[in-house]
């Protein structure tokens, strides 16, 4: 499959298919969304048993590192990490015949729903509401950034059903529909070419079938696949960073000035040099944040991740800068491609906590060292 | 490729720790922990200890006295021993001519040498900068002219670590100035005892005494005493010089220091609550970990590229020096900033304890980024051999 969707990437997604796809609606190639089917990419996290391949940490690290090599732009990292490993852990049988079949068909985009405005660093905080209404659910609530939003055909939302607002236990997830009638999506980019949504819920009513997993049990599923995701943004910055160190190396090696190759200057090599140690300790830590995933230790694995995304958010900074300003004007513009890779790269830098964010996680932790 | 030790590792780790609490003593312990100098005696004894065990020199092969153990398993025997912290191997010896000779020694070196180095009967020095070779070691000028079955040799060498105990120092020497600068220098093993040779100790910023200068003034060396072939030294110095930067994350001594950053922080009030309890340290020290964590793993990515403990290391192994000197160097700086205004005293005996000698081991210890082909050499390499540029 690696090599497949190596092929794949080669053919359809050098920069000028990539600036296509952007360009028109939904702002992603649903084209290659059906080939990386066929290859059975959107299977690839999923159990066998739900017409998946039973792909681990591992397996994903491989792909995304791929994708994030091209800077994609299709809803892999929400659609079949995060919500796949949301259904992948909580989906009922007949969920994975109506959910799970049509996601990995290429027919159905699903999105996770779960973060609200001022809400990071609180992984539990959840202000959206679900009642008892008879035998319905009512929700209602605001969502936040949610990837993928205006192309979602099913949403995963959590809400409160029980305990305080920051509480774990008393989240409850539910799939709804983001075409109901009381669900208002206000789509907008992303720096990165993405999209995302912010969305408003006004006493939606779900039945109990729309339950994912039980109810008030719902942190622990999203904490599970929230460190899987975290581990698969780590895989793909990796391969955002390597190219874009390749890329600027390669770029060295071509660009004369003062009638040399600026590449022959040693201030730029040894630079480039800082580059190369950045990206090769940011695959170490990758590598290990997905092999740890693996694992069941619970402490260790919220660990790994954690110092996973320091390293990449420090790496991801590093190479993303130097990059442009090796590049010099042409690394700023729209029409080059490094600035786009710079942009990516501190997106996933953001993306669920920077480094300084994952600091704290690690200062309230044991030591990395200790658990050995 | 595994990134976690399988259970023979394990098992291997386990038998590794508990010869270690069963043979080191505490004086030898003490001694590490006061400041990482070697301590003649200690290492000595030590490595004569490991060798009866057939521990001495692992990565030798197995004819040698080698244990024939992965690279993955020599790694975890030297992380054991920094973590204990247990005296260290002498490098000059075990890593560095006792592997040229291996490789490039003649028959009777071999015998002659080979079981001595393992048994720390001979203490080596190495001979390689000089005042005005450095970084650019190529250009190094003591000569050796030859003369009726011996080399006499003239010249000065520096940063000469423990000539002061060395029985014999391995060197590089020019025997051909006509040709380009690598082309002209052959490897020579001298006695220290031959007449003309002056060792003068040099003190460094710490107040310690590590390093000589060492002068040779008409040395007569038998021409036995050779190392392959006459002006191919430098191919040897390379052989060298690239297994010492593998050895050089000494990943186990900065885990060490920081598991003691951790235990001397817990019992060091700030501000009416130990400095542990300080989000500003906590922070600090977690970020040490993340970078010392991802240089593990690099460090064992390397090691499974290169599969053989002979063969040609990974230009990769650059990254370990380089960043693996940098976390020596800061987590000895976390220590000595744990201290605080105890920091400040010079005196050995100030304290009943080894953290009397943090603060000059930060000194001492500016020298990791600077020996062993500089960080800046490294990153030439990184540069030239990975890049392309």
């Amino acid at each position: 499959m690696q090599d497949s969707l190596v092929r794949l990437l080669q053919r359809s997604y050098a920069f000028d298919h990539r600036r296509k796809y952007e360009a028109a609606a939904p702002g992603w190639s649903r084209e290659i969304w059906a080939q990386f089917a066929e290859i059975g990419l959107l299977a690839l996290p999923f159990t066998s048993e739900n017409g998946g391949l039973d792909g681990t940490p591992v397996d994903t690290m491989i792909v995304m590192e791929q994708l994030g090599r091209y800077i994609t732009l299709e809803p892999y990292l929400s659609t079949i990490v995060m919500a796949g490993g949301i259904l992948r852990r909580a989906a009922s049988t007949e969920q994975h015949e109506s959910i799970s079949t049509k996601v990995i068909d290429g027919s159905l985009i699903v999105s996770l729903a779960h973060a609200e405005r001022g809400t990071f660093g609180s992984p539990s905080r959840v202000g959206t509401q679900a009642v008892r209404s008879g035998d319905l659910w009512q929700i209602s609530g605001h969502k936040s950034c949610v990837l993928h939003g205006d192309s979602a055909d099913l949403l995963i939302i959590s809400a409160r059903t029980s305990g305080a607002p920051s509480d774990a236990k008393g989240i409850t997830l539910f799939a709804i529909d983001p075409r109901a009638t009381n669900i208002d999506i206000q789509s907008y980019a992303l720096h990165d070419g993405k999209s995302a949504s912010d969305i408003q819920i006004k006493e939606v009513l779900v039945p109990d079938s729309a339950l994912i997993g039980c109810v008030d049990d719902g942190f622990r599923i999203l904490q599970s696949a929230e460190y899987e995701t975290l581990a698969a943004v780590c895989a793909e910055a990796v391969g955002v960073m390597s190219e874009l160190h390749q890329m600027t190396v390669d770029y060295l090696k071509q660009r004369k000035q003062f009638g040399v190759p600026i590449g022959n200057f040693q201030a730029l090599q040894h630079r480039a040099a800082d580059m190369y140690i950045a990206l090769e300790q940011a695959r170490s830590m990758a590598m290990y944040a997905a092999m740890m995933s693996q694992t069941d230790d619970k402490i260790a694995i919220a660990q790994a991740v954690s110092s996973a995304k320091v390293q990449i958010g420090r790496s991801a900074k590093l190479i993303g800068e130097e990059a442009v300003q090796m590049f010099g004007g042409i690394g700023v513009t729209m029409e080059f491609k490094a600035g786009h890779y710079f942009k990516k790269l501190t997106l996933l830098e953001q993306f669920l906590g920077h480094a300084d964010h994952h600091l704290e996680l690690l200062t309230s932790g044991p030591g990395l060292f200790e658990l050995e | 490729m595994e990134l976690q030790f399988n259970a023979d590792e394990i098992a291997f780790r386990e038998e590794v720790r508990a010869f270690i609490t069963d043979n080191l003593t505490e004086e030898m312990k003490q001694g590490m922990l006061r400041g990482g100098y070697l301590i003649r005696d200690h290492v000595i004894e030590w490595q004569r200890i490991l060798n009866k065990k057939g521990w001495g020199v692992p990565h030798w092969p197995v004819e040698w006295g080698g244990a024939g153990w992965s690279p993955i398993k020599q790694s975890i025997f030297t992380e054991e021993l920094q973590l204990a912290p247990a005296p260290r191997p002498l490098s000059f010896s075990v890593y560095m001519v006792g592997p040229v000779i291996i490789e490039f020694g003649s028959e009777v070196q071999k015998k002659r040498f080979l079981p001595r180095i393992a048994n720390s009967d001979d203490w080596w020095c190495q001979g390689f900068s000089e005042p005005d070779a450095g970084s650019d070691l190529a250009s190094l000028k003591t000569n050796a002219r030859r003369e009726e079955g011996y080399y006499i040799v003239n010249g000065q060498k520096t940063w000469t670590s423990y000539a002061q105990y060395a029985d014999w120092i391995f060197c590089l020497v020019r025997t051909d100035p006509t040709v380009k600068k690598q082309m002209g220098i052959s490897f020579l093993l001298i006695d220290m005892k031959t007449p003309g040779i002056i060792v003068r100790p040099i003190q460094t910023i710490d107040g310690g005494h590590e390093v000589n200068e060492v002068f040779f003034d008409n040395v007569k060396v038998p021409v036995e005493n050779l190392v392959g072939e006459e002006n191919k030294g430098w191919d040897y110095a390379k052989f060298l010089l690239s297994a010492e930067r593998v050895n050089l994350a000494r990943l186990g001594v900065s885990k060490e220091r920081l598991q003691r950053a951790r235990e001397l922080a817990a019992r060091t009030p700030y501000q009416g609550r130990p400095l542990l309890e300080h989000a500003g340290f906590r922070t600090k020290i977690a970020a040490l970990e993340v970078e010392l964590k991802a240089l593990e793993i690099t460090q064992l990515r390397v090691l499974s590229a290169e599969g053989q403990s002979h063969g040609a290391p990974d230009p990769a192994s650059s990254i370990l020096k380089v960043k693996g000197s940098e976390l020596q160097q800061a987590t000895s700086n976390l220590l000595v900033q744990i201290l605080g205004p105890d920091a400040l005293r010079r005196q050995e005996d100030a304290f009943d304890d080894w953290s009397s000698m943090i603060t000059a081991n930060y000194f001492n210890w500016r020298k990791v980024s600077i020996f062993g082909g500089s960080n800046e050499i490294q990153k030439t390499i990184i540069a030239k051999s990975i890049l392309g540029l």
